[in-house]
């Protein structure tokens, strides 16, 4: 009993993010596996994991620690412990038709093996008789179904006042409480046969979370209760409204029509790429080699690289909405697959408006946005300049795009350092934002809000130190830097104290993490 | 005086602290441990084997060893840090410079490391880690008493003025 416990202290000591009850005492070692996010104590940084003070929404290096949103713990912690807290933890369990997804895993390594080997599957298969192949499956059938099944038995989540908890695994058991406060985003994925099955993946991110975290399957419907409870409890509405507050009203702010879509994917320069290199290579190496096989194995991913990055990127951005909700913002995209994301207020970490040659005539660009711990990087794919601005100054309170006059560019000296390019460098730092734009034909401007600079750097090599310029690098919270390159080296040294300054006063001003509260 | 990073005068210069010299023996004598025998065995086993003017080779790893040397100084004379009421800065690099500034609030996580001969040296280094891992703010070579002390006050500090992400 000793062993797990103490580790479970040392745990606690360093700041994770598990609010035990009162009564810590009782854990059940059994199972208590080596589990529990290994290396805790082992490392000797007192560390800000220390104080894990209600409200302030620090994310502690969850990467490296284990801890900090998501914490695992082995398992042996049984729903009585939970009861312990005083409320009761309904403890749910995922949609029914869960099983089915992992029934064909072992169908997809046959196909695999019998792809990856053809010769030897074809003989494998011709000694195969029919009596063979009745016990195989008689075997693998129940064994897959029954795998689907307990995986699916096995699983289950509770929402608590300030936590999403997934209990999980067969053998190796795993808890992840992922804290309410800290989530980044929160994404509810429809494939395409869970459209027609009516079912929905939920995915909350927050720094730490993986794969393993997100709820597959729930119900459709369930999936939109559970994202507008997550949400309303995230926000900090009292715990036992929370679960009637209801989805947040959205007000459609932009749809990208799927006219403009194709005619922006007809207009960059990877569609043309494309077009390009495959009626070239493939003929070629047909000449070269002679060999079907080759051909095939170099056509085959070529192709399919081509129709990923157009006809791919289509379905993908298909029907792109961009919605506002007091619960934060909401993307909605997809063709066959689809997918709703709401990011929560003051969540967005970098904007990117990038304009490619071909769209600038029409006056379009595509905006990207940084959240941490999100897997989606796109805010619009294409709109018009205006109209994408106007989305930047919803979702970037009092952020106003600067326009290209306003950009000091670099001193001339710099081509030395960068010949052509350097034209494009430009920054402007107003009251909110640090805006940095590089490219000549593919510009691209990254707007940094004061508050969301982590750390500011200066760099300078020999060659540009000759010249008198340095490079001025903002890292944000998305594990994203933007650079300000070729600035003159006086003013370099002046904006990265005054950049520093004004990343810790910026934060004043910022919403809190509970955006209701 | 080498040209490099003006110094700013708007504010006043924030108290930089060098580095203890431990760090630049340990750098030292890995360079002779490392590149020693190496000069040795250049220089006697082609002139052994073919002769004494091959034992010329010789003189490009004690050309790097000499070399290595001086800028061993160079370099951890470079390493400094200060810090300043609301953060830290720290400062390196003598052809590729680099400036970082760490607001004290967003720091995550103060770590102390120290490897074996590291400790032969008595010496230990604190990172820094804020929510972004580009944020490379390392100081390696400290005192452990000095490590330690920078750790607390930066944890102290880092909790006094902490904000998210």
């Amino acid at each position: 009993m000793t062993g797990p416990e103490a580790r479970e202290n040392v745990g606690e000591s360093a700041g994770l993010g598990v609010h035990e009850g009162p009564g810590q005492g009782g854990h059940e070692g059994a199972g208590h596996g080596g589990h529990e996010g290994a290396g805790h104590g082992g490392h000797e940084g007192a560390g800000h994991g220390e104080h894990e003070g209600a409200g302030h929404g620090e994310h502690e290096g969850a990467v490296r620690e284990g801890s900090g949103q998501s914490v695992r713990k082995g398992a042996g912690q049984s729903v009585r412990e939970e009861v312990r807290e005083g409320r009761p933890v309904i403890e749910r369990r995922l949609h029914p038709v869960t099983p089915l997804r992992r029934a064909w895993a072992p169908l997809a390594v046959l196909i695999g093996w019998a792809v990856h080997d053809p010769d030897q599957a074809q003989r494998q298969l011709s000694r195969l008789t029919t009596t063979t192949l009745l016990i195989a499956l008689a075997v693998l059938l129940p064994a897959a179904a029954l795998y689907g099944f307990l995986s699916w038995w096995f699983t289950h989540f509770a929402v608590t006042d300030t936590e999403l908890r997934v209990r999980t695994g067969l053998l190796f058991r795993r808890t992840a409480h992922i804290r309410l406060e800290r989530i980044q985003a929160i994404d509810v994925t429809q494939p395409l046969l869970a459209r027609v099955a009516g079912v929905a993946k939920l995915k909350l991110d927050v720094i730490g979370t993986d794969e393993k975290d997100e709820l597959a399957y729930l119900g459709a419907e369930e999936a939109r209760a559970l994202r507008a409870e997550l949400l309303a409890r995230a926000a900090g509405f009292a715990p036992e409204t929370a679960h009637e507050v209801g989805e947040a009203p959205a007000r459609e702010l932009l749809r990208v029509p799927p006219r403009v879509l194709a005619v922006s994917l007809v207009l960059t320069g990877a569609t043309w790429g494309w077009l390009v290199v495959v009626p070239v290579v493939i003929p070629l190496l047909w000449i070269a080699t002679h060999s079907l096989w080759t051909v095939l194995a170099v056509g085959v991913p070529l192709l399919g690289a081509a129709g990923a990055s157009t006809v791919g990127r289509f379905v993908t951005e298909y029907d792109w909405t961009v919605g506002e909700s007091p619960d934060g913002l909401r993307i909605d995209h997809g063709l066959l697959d689809r997918e709703h994301e709401t990011v929560p207020p003051g969540r967005v970490q970098t904007i990117r408006i990038v304009e490619p040659w071909l769209w600038r005539r029409r006056g379009w660009v595509r905006v990207e946005l940084d959240v941490a711990g999100s897997s989606n990087s796109l805010l619009v794919p294409v709109a018009p300049r205006e109209l994408a601005e106007a989305v930047i100054g919803r979702v970037l309170p009092g952020v106003r795009v600067p326009a290209a006059s306003e950009l000091a560019g670099a001193p001339r000296r710099a081509r030395w350092c960068v010949p052509v390019w350097w034209r494009g460098y430009g920054l402007v730092v107003t009251e909110a934002v640090f805006a940095a734009r590089h490219g000549l034909l593919r510009r691209s401007l990254a707007l940094v809000p004061h508050a969301k600079v982590q750390s500011v750097r200066l760099s300078q090599g020999p060659w540009e130190r000759a010249r008198g310029v340095a490079n001025v690098h903002v890292d944000n919270g998305a594990n994203r830097s933007v650079t300000a390159r070729l600035r003159d080296a006086e003013e370099a040294v002046a904006l990265l104290r005054s950049q520093a300054e004004r990343s810790r006063t910026g934060r004043r001003d910022a919403r809190p993490d509970r955006w209701m509260t | 005086m080498e040209t490099g990073i003006p110094h700013i005068t708007t504010e006043q210069e924030p108290e930089w602290i060098a580095l203890p010299p431990g760090l630049l023996k340990m750098r030292r004598l890995l360079l002779v441990v490392w590149l020693g025998p190496l000069t040795l065995a250049t220089g006697l086993v082609p002139g052994l084997l073919a002769g004494p003017g091959w034992a010329a080779f010789a003189v490009l790893p004690l050309a790097l060893l000499i070399w290595g040397w001086g800028m061993l100084e160079r370099n951890w004379r470079s390493w400094r840090y200060a810090e300043r009421a609301d953060d830290l800065l720290i400062s390196r690099g003598v052809l590729w410079r680099e400036q970082t500034v760490v607001p004290y609030g967003r720091m995550q996580l103060v770590e102390v490391t120290s490897g074996p001969v590291e400790r032969r040296f008595g010496l230990a280094s604190v990172q820094l880690h804020t929510a972004a891992a580009a944020t490379d703010a390392k100081i390696p070579g400290l005192d452990p008493a000095e490590a330690e002390r920078l750790r607390d006050r930066l944890t102290e500090l880092g909790e006094a003025r902490s904000a998210g992400l």
